[in-house]
């Protein structure tokens, strides 16, 4: 069979790293994972209830491209808490961060253009920019996995055109305070770059209230921002997002979406309304429980590896270095002696070897018992 | 009340059983102060009893519970409070509420079947002088108390692994 049957570029992209891992757990029983990286908690009654309503009134048909005009006005409502001024007509409703994020990048770069990503990081934001023509530059984050000035503009030379940037972070936990963001700002000035900010776990941000990138002096102009529902109202498996764009960059994106998706569905986008309407009761509690389990978690963790406190989201990322087992080898053995799953940490980009990740979005009763046999592991090396 | 005390009772209303220890992991207070939080509110009657939530029909319990409607009538010698806790003193009686609407109180009345319940209520609630008139509902199922729902039509169908 012709070896162009399949397009190079696809070719090109290697295979999830964390597939094998994959093969491995299909088939076991009784696994506590802490591999899932998607909350526990259901999407709210209220979300589903007005679902439900709506199919039954038969509200099924196509929305525009841009999405409901109630949702784009909730929404422009919605992102002025994290400091950003921006109108309805500056948001589209996408089917969630991962066709947000194709669209933004292949809306913004040419064949070549650079396009720095941190690493380690969520495992989309590569292969998406290869496809789109891209060339993604992986930019090691700082040993405690943060960016700076410094970082950014060490790669001055290749013209980056772009700046991919995931905060609070999958799979790091870390975000940044608005002074550190403002450095950051500096360096994507400086460049002439724009941002195309992931900003999917704000609302599980826990030491600092997040700040949109875009909220900064002369950023907005230069900033994709991508958001969704699926973390903060645990609507993961529904599919809705939302890109916020400056006009140039919005209508660029719009041609793409109205072509490859055409709208999200609209079941979807009515739960979202509601959502953002009622559901700031049970967000705050939630991030009530995220944040017990984050504290409770690392603490048990630190006493036997070591692990940054995380900023935001549901991940810790712990080092296993003391160990002296690679990422692969310690999720492995993990998995095969205590039927516990996380993720290697190197699935994440080179930088994330020596470490797993393990996300705490389970009850508090499943982190404990995880904690422990975490412990007995690591004890027994 | 402050916030460090607040977030003690909260996590113990959801799970009595976690200890100062682990209260201490989750929230990051010292457990020598944990410990002392949970004492000074004992003290003061805000943490009342630790209880444990049964699913009795589960159990195999025969127990029968009513609601009761009872509408009283008031006087100068003898207001809202005074029946109330002229009633809630039976041991029968598992809660009583003043509410507002059509009756006056709410009372729940626990007892091992339907005739112990209803001589109950006609010998004990509706003989109280004030005590205008009663309706008595028989619980037939409990779908949720305090919170919990006691059905459970939803697993967990997420995959093992999402990076």
């Amino acid at each position: 069979m012709s070896p162009d049957r399949i397009n190079k570029k696809v070719q090109e992209i290697k295979p999830s790293g964390i597939r094998r891992f994959f093969d491995l757990i299909i088939g076991r029983k009784d696994i506590l994972s802490l591999g899932v990286g998607e909350p526990d908690f259901p999407v709210p009654w209220k979300v589903r209830e007005e679902i439900i309503y709506s199919l039954e009134k038969g509200v099924t048909s196509y929305t525009s491209n841009h999405g409901l005009e109630e949702l784009r006005q909730a929404i422009s409502e919605y992102y002025r808490k994290f400091g950003v001024e921006c109108f309805q007509k500056d948001v589209l409703i996408t089917t969630g961060v991962s066709e947000g994020f194709d669209i933004a990048v292949r809306a913004i770069i040419n064949p070549g253009d650079a396009v720095l990503v941190p690493d380690p990081s969520y495992v989309m934001y590569k292969p998406l920019v290869t496809l789109a023509g891209g060339e993604a530059i992986s930019i090691p984050t700082n040993p405690d996995f943060r960016l700076n000035y410094e970082r950014i503009s060490e790669y001055r030379d290749l013209r980056p055109k772009v700046l991919i940037l995931n905060y609070p972070a999958n799979p790091t936990g870390v975000s940044y305070a608005r002074r550190e963001l403002e450095e950051i700002a500096d360096a994507v000035i400086e460049n002439d770059m724009l941002v195309v900010s992931d900003e999917i776990y704000c609302e599980l941000s826990y030491n600092n209230k997040h700040v949109s990138i875009a909220s900064l002096n002369g950023l907005g102009d230069r900033t994709i921002i991508l958001n969704g529902f699926s973390k903060a109202f645990a609507m993961t498996g529904l599919r809705v997002g939302y890109n916020i764009a400056p006009p140039d960059l919005l209508d660029a994106m719009l041609k793409i979406h109205q072509y490859c998706m055409l709208c999200a569905p609209i079941s979807a986008q009515i739960g979202a309304i509601e959502a953002l309407k009622n559901e700031e009761d049970e967000l705050e509690d939630m991030r009530a429980e995220y944040l017990r389990r984050r504290n409770y978690f690392t603490k048990r963790l630190n006493e036997i590896l070591e692990v940054n406190i995380p900023d935001g989201a549901f991940y810790a990322f712990p080092s296993i270095q003391s160990t002296g087992l690679s990422s692969e080898e310690f999720t492995e053995r993990l998995l095969l002696e205590k039927n516990v799953a996380v993720v290697p940490g190197n699935a994440f980009g080179e930088c994330g070897e020596g470490y797993i990740r393990c996300a705490y979005a389970v009850s508090m009763e499943k982190l404990k018992e995880a904690a422990d046999k975490i412990e007995d592991f690591v004890r027994s090396l | 009340m402050n916030d460090k005390v607040f977030e003690v009772l909260k996590i113990l209303s959801e799970n009595s059983k976690v200890t100062p220890q682990e209260i201490s992991q989750m929230t990051g207070f010292p457990e020598e102060e944990v410990e002392e939080i949970i004492r000074k509110e004992e003290e003061n009657g805000v943490i009342l009893k630790y209880k444990t939530l049964i699913n009795w029909e589960k159990a195999g319990e025969e127990l029968v519970f009513a609601v009761i409607d009872v509408n009283v009538t008031l006087s100068r010698e003898k207001g809202y409070d005074d029946i109330a806790k002229r009633i809630a003193k039976f041991p029968e009686v598992h809660a009583i509420r003043l509410v507002s609407g059509e009756y006056d109180f709410q009372v729940v009345v626990k007892g091992k079947n339907l005739k112990e319940v209803a001589f109950f209520v006609a010998e004990k609630i509706s003989t109280i002088p004030e005590v205008r008139d009663t309706v008595t509902h028989f619980i037939l199922r409990t779908y949720k108390e305090e919170g919990v729902l006691l059905f459970s039509d939803e697993e967990d169908r997420r995959l093992a692994i999402v990076p």
